[in-house]
């Protein structure tokens, strides 16, 4: 018995087992059709009912399944609610001083722009003060992007849960097809704004509302209508799996190691030689323009990738 | 009362009513669509929070990007045209009106 397990475990290692294979293939639901399908719920839920009692025992295990159920929800829901309404009636009111916090939000509001540079404080923030936990952020995201890779990509053992029509043609043929009219006509006026508009927020976060996570957020976005509008061979061409592993190890480490230079000199008493730049100016607040610059590649290449990832399950071959 | 306390006022019940109905509602498509207008009525009262640049953010991932997920999930898992929910809603007595969205292109903005 256990030479038999430890055979199964070495055949899964070398990847000749497959232990979910047993789970129903979505791909073959689909090709069934419809009436078909419909008879095969119905004889499941008979086949299910068909033994004499079965019926009336599921439905009193069912019934007191539930009946726990809803009162377990009502009352951890109330509770909760209970919970937050406390705590909201306990802040501040909107715009007034805060005793408690009010040393450093002054400090921030007096001293943020001569000491970040940043005329955007929100900026100098998040970029400047708060930069660690920015950084723990991004690294939150890049994660996300490597769970969705684990368990989307697409390799040899589920090419079989593939739309036919990929399975047919090839994946990568199916998916450079681009035959909305309305979403190609569109895309040609709205991408050119929405990319200056992501640019423009991602450049002008030291100035002005915006910086990395919208800039990026919105570039992303962006390049998700450019992949459903004209197909994903189209992005492509510029955006590989390869192109995201480059530029997003490249935004982590620059963003790490300029933020270690920082911190190390800071905690240290020694002067960083960055220049901090005229206060509105493009080249200003010192760090926080590559700083945010990083931030927004990473956003980018997570927001393209998840829809990538969830829509073919690869981010794009070389 | 000023335009701007109504106005508020009419936001965040429309907030509240969305969140509220997001649970409610059994058809998971028109559940990413509230969740979606939820989102856009968070942007705007971001906005009115002065807080531009989370109102940028959660138009560009709530509204858009998140749901874009969603809807892609629920093509991908089929969700509209399972035998489940064939069955159900036959017992509701339009077994025929149940949208299928396998022919639609639900991505995009």
């Amino acid at each position: 018995m256990k030479k038999d397990w430890k055979q199964k475990v070495d055949r899964w290692l070398a990847g000749d087992l497959d232990v979910m294979a047993h789970i129903t293939d979505g791909a073959e639901v689909r090709d069934v059709p419809r009436q078909e399908r419909k008879e095969n719920a119905r004889a499941a839920q008979e086949r299910v009912l068909e033994t004499a009692g079965a019926k009336r025992v599921i439905s009193a295990e069912r019934k007191g399944f539930y009946t726990m159920y809803n009162v377990i929800a009502v009352i951890s829901c109330i509770t909760l609610i209970g919970v937050l309404l406390f705590t909201v009636a306990n802040l501040p009111r909107y715009g007034e001083e805060n005793p408690r916090t009010v040393e450093v939000v002054s400090r921030y509001v007096e001293k943020g722009l001569e000491e970040t540079g940043a005329v955007n404080i929100v900026s100098g923030m998040i970029l400047d003060y708060r930069a660690f936990d920015t950084l723990g952020e991004s690294h939150v995201l890049f994660t996300a992007l490597l769970c969705v890779m684990i368990l989307l990509r697409r390799d040899k053992k589920n090419e079989a849960m593939a739309p036919a029509g990929a399975r047919a043609l090839g994946t990568d043929a199916y998916y450079n097809i681009a035959k909305d009219p309305i979403m190609r006509t569109v895309g040609a006026f709205l991408l050119p704004s929405i990319f200056l508009y992501g640019i423009y927020i991602l450049l002008n976060g030291q100035n002005s509302p915006g910086g990395g996570f919208s800039g990026g957020a919105v570039m992303g976005a962006g390049l998700i209508i450019f992949a459903s509008a004209y197909g994903f061979g189209t992005v492509d061409r510029f955006f590989t799996e390869r192109a995201s592993r480059i530029i997003t190890f490249v935004s982590l480490a620059f963003y790490s190691f300029a933020k270690g230079y920082v911190f190390f000199t800071g905690a240290n008493g020694l002067d960083n030689h960055i220049p901090k730049g005229t206060p509105g100016a493009i080249l200003s607040g010192g760090m926080i323009l590559p700083l945010d610059i990083a931030v927004g590649m990473v956003v980018a290449c997570t927001m393209y990738g998840f829809y990538s990832l969830f829509k073919r399950g690869s981010i794009g071959h070389d | 009362m000023t335009f701007t306390v109504i106005f508020r006022t009419i936001l965040l019940v429309l907030l509240i009513v969305c969140a509220v109905v997001v649970n409610l509602t059994p058809n998971l498509l028109q559940a990413v669509v509230i969740f979606m207008s939820y989102s856009s009525i968070m942007c705007v009262i971001w906005l009115l929070m002065e807080s531009p640049d989370l109102a940028i953010t959660e138009a560009a991932v709530g509204a858009g990007v998140s749901g874009t997920l969603f809807l892609m999930t629920l093509k991908k898992i089929r969700a509209q045209d399972s035998g489940d929910d064939i069955l159900a809603s036959e017992e509701d007595g339009h077994a025929d009106e149940t949208p299928d969205t396998d022919g639609k292109k639900v991505d995009g903005e």
